[in-house]
């Protein structure tokens, strides 16, 4: 057993995971069969390389990546003379996690201080679902939150962030649909200073990372942020939709230099997708992800965990019978 | 741009191959692994190129390298072929009901673009004379109702609606209604976004199909979307049997695999691509031009249509002659511009020329507020000075950034693209006044 029993304590005894790993394997269920499928009883041979770089792909990893993983297989393989291929599963699991890192990263919030969480994205992917749910989980512990309706251009954007608003009952500052969003910014920052918030999450409207103008625009937003609360600004979080391949790693490096993107949030993994594309982002952007969305619900918003992120892909909790 | 890694990497696979009369099942298999990657780079589901990797080998072995053609080359058009085969071979229009209303709803996950596809389809049809009811089934996602009424504000289009409290399939039935009584020849459904495994919400779909039976059900797919686009597909058809597909936000640079992941898997044809977030842009998907977008050779079709549409043929040929003659001026750049805004987002023009790889075009993008410098800038020299750019030292800078508004750094770096332009101008005006040839216009891969 080792360290899969152990993977699988950690993912039994995380504080909250359960959700997180509940929809994690329920979701990946095809892939994780395919997994067994591979190495079930076989010998390790150019065939099962072969076909553990296609569930790898599958799983929207991507072709590079994968092949890179299956060639550090290979060469583990050659020189710690693995045989078995049920030892091989054990490998992939440490390499994955070894890009992945092994702890969480929390977001960088300082408390008795304004602290600004900046959300950006394309279109699509979760951006104003994400920060109600994210307001729900920073009040619950305590915090005091507002939003500021940064969307001023998608058709009631702002009135959808109202209504997250009510639901969580946090404040949201709002200008007029079309309104200049480094306005709402600027008005929104006055407001959490003179209502002594702890925490100011900022929506943007969605936008494709290849609209030069509309990635000025971000970078205008956060100067105006420097400016008007220096140092406030502590994460600046991409949200990714889990149903996105390789698009994502494109995404991840254009917000990276328009905003200086500190972090991931993973959304729609209650889906069939993998997500797999997260791992290339980290093996190539360091981008950590730092939260993941697994449903419509308030409560839907978890911290990710590499190590359940991993055990997830790669254990059938319903299956008691996997060896490890 | 991919395609040139995939270009070069062919011609590099048959390079030795030259003089052979026929393709090597060796060589081939290199080449196929070049095409593979590159596919599975564009996000088409790994089964899918399984498959189609397999028919292309079979295609392709033992034929003759034609003499016309080179080795690659020849791989490549095979390979393009059976894409666009593959993807329905050509356009698929829309269905219209021969006893109105015609009724059309879309479907998807979440955040595919389904409200936005249903305001862009409707006006699309108002376009066509047609009098549309847009109708708000999506009950759940917070202010669903009131996107879906500013769209058709904006539109003037009419939007039905009864809250977020009846059910949608109650919904769908009253719209019916409604739009027989106020004469919408037109019902464009707009539904929550779901999950393909939520059954609950996916049941609701089959009701409001079965209640108002609508001739196009249409699945709203995101274009970058990845190798999930084929269990998505699945699902939406198996359950609902669709008629057809919107590919949405392609505007972007994913190189939209998903499009041939779900034709493979469902058989059911692209009717629409969305290519951004103005309400015009929607438009008819042609399967050949998809091929290459996903093999990432850029889609010159579209290009060469958009120019002609839109290149005013005479003063082309005026530049074009200038050019010849290396007289191309700032003034003509301005006229230039004007023309190539005409033509759409800039962005979206150079990703249409293979061979135009982003690295190589940083200096030369523009957005409409840059256009606008550019123009108090170009209008604050002299004529002379329009007529001679390497005229414009130091001080003339100056002036200029004084004249017009602007920084010393703006003059420089719209001088800088003037210089860009040229080379590039000497590109596309030699594909548009080819008199029809398009030989003219080199592809990368010869």
């Amino acid at each position: 057993m080792g360290f899969f029993s152990k993977l699988k304590e950690s993912l039994k005894t995380s504080l909250g995971g359960e959700k997180l790993s509940d929809s994690l394997t329920k979701t990946r269920k095809g892939f994780i069969d395919k997994i067994f499928d591979v190495f079930s009883g076989k010998k390790i041979d150019e065939e099962l390389f072969e076909e553990l770089e296609e569930v790898l792909i599958q799983g929207d990893v991507g072709v590079n990546t994968a092949i890179d993983l299956v060639e550090i297989l290979r060469e583990r393989v050659k020189s710690e003379k693995i045989k078995e291929a049920e030892q091989l599963r054990q490998v992939i699991v440490e390499e994955i996690i070894n890009i992945m890192g092994e702890e969480t990263s929390a977001l960088n919030l300082t408390p008795g201080e304004l602290n600004i969480i900046l959300i950006v994205g394309v279109n699509g992917v979760g951006k104003t679902t994400s920060i109600g749910k994210l307001a729900y989980k920073l009040k619950s512990e305590g915090k005091r939150v507002m939003l500021g309706a940064g969307d001023t251009f998608r058709a009631a954007a702002i009135d959808q962030l109202k209504v997250w608003g009510q639901r969580v009952g946090v404040d949201v500052i709002s200008h007029k649909e079309g309104a200049d969003p480094a306005a709402v910014v600027y008005d929104a920052i006055q407001a959490a200073n003179a209502r002594k918030i702890d925490v100011l999450i900022i929506d943007t409207a969605g936008r494709l990372h290849t609209k030069v103008n509309l990635m000025e625009e971000l970078k205008k937003i956060r100067r105006i942020i420097d400016k008007e609360a220096s140092g406030a600004l502590k994460e600046v979080l991409l949200v990714l939709d889990a149903t996105t391949g390789q698009n994502a790693l494109a995404q991840a490096n254009t917000f990276g230099q328009a905003a200086g993107v500190t972090g991931v949030i993973l959304t729609k993994l209650d889906g069939t997708a993998k997500g797999g594309v997260v791992i290339g982002i980290k093996a190539e952007q360091n981008l950590p992800v730092k939260l993941v969305g697994v449903g419509e619900k308030m409560e839907d918003l978890q911290v990710f965990r590499p190590q359940d992120f991993v055990a997830a892909l790669f254990t059938e909790v319903e299956d008691e019978e996997y060896a490890g | 741009m991919a395609f040139e890694s995939l270009g070069e990497k062919l011609q590099g696979v048959f390079k030795k191959l030259k003089g052979q009369g026929k393709i090597s099942e060796k060589d081939l298999k290199t080449a196929l692994r070049e095409v593979r990657v590159a596919l599975l780079e564009a996000d088409v589901n790994y089964k899918v190129v399984k498959d189609f990797i397999n028919n292309v080998n079979e295609r392709a072995l033992g034929q003759e390298v034609l003499e016309s053609l080179t080795p690659g080359q020849q791989v490549i058009k095979i390979v393009n072929d059976e894409l666009t085969k593959l993807m329905g071979g050509f356009q698929s229009k829309l269905e219209i009901s021969s006893k109105p209303p015609t009724i059309i709803m879309m479907v998807g996950l979440q955040g595919s673009g389904k409200t936005t596809s249903a305001g862009k389809l409707g006006r699309l049809l108002k376009k066509q004379g047609r009098r549309p009811l847009l109708v708000a089934c999506d009950i759940y996602r917070p202010a669903a109702i009131k996107q879906l009424q500013v769209l058709g504000e904006q539109l003037d289009i009419p939007v039905f609606s009864m809250g977020n409290k009846t059910s949608p399939v109650d919904i769908a039935r009253a719209a019916i209604n409604h739009a027989a009584y106020h004469g919408n020849d037109i019902v464009i459904l707009d539904t929550a976004g779901r999950l393909h495994i939520d059954e609950a919400l996916m049941e609701e779909l089959s009701l409001i199909k079965k209640q108002v039976n609508p001739i196009e059900i249409l699945l709203v797919v995101d274009a970058m979307t990845g190798q999930d686009a084929v269990n998505v597909a699945e699902k939406f058809n198996e359950l609902l049997d669709l008629t057809g597909v919107v590919l949405t936000k392609l505007d972007g640079d994913t190189r939209g695999g998903a499009a041939l992941s779900v034709k493979a898997v469902t058989g059911k044809p692209v009717k629409f691509v969305g290519m951004g977030e103005k309400l015009d842009a929607l438009e008819p998907f042609h399967p050949d031009r998809m091929a290459s977008r996903i093999l990432g050779m850029g889609d010159v079709l579209t290009l060469i249509e958009k120019a002609q549409e839109n290149f005013d043929a005479k003063k082309s040929q005026e530049l074009q002659q200038k050019l010849l003659k290396a007289e191309f001026t700032l003034e003509d750049f301005l006229t230039q511009m004007q023309q190539m805004k005409n033509m759409g987002p800039l962005d979206q023009i150079m990703d249409m020329l293979p061979g135009m790889n982003k690295a190589k075009l940083k200096g030369l993008q523009l957005d409409e507020k840059e256009f606008v410098r550019f123009q108090a800038i170009i209008q604050s020299m002299t004529k002379d000075e329009r007529k001679n750019p390497q005229k414009i030292n130091g001080s003339r800078r100056k002036r200029i950034a004084a004249g017009s508004g602007t920084r010393v750094q703006d003059v420089n770096r719209l001088l800088k693209q003037f210089e860009q332009a040229q080379k590039m101008m000497k590109q596309i005006s030699g594909m548009t006044t080819g008199k029809g040839k398009k030989g003219k216009f080199k592809l990368p891969f010869m």
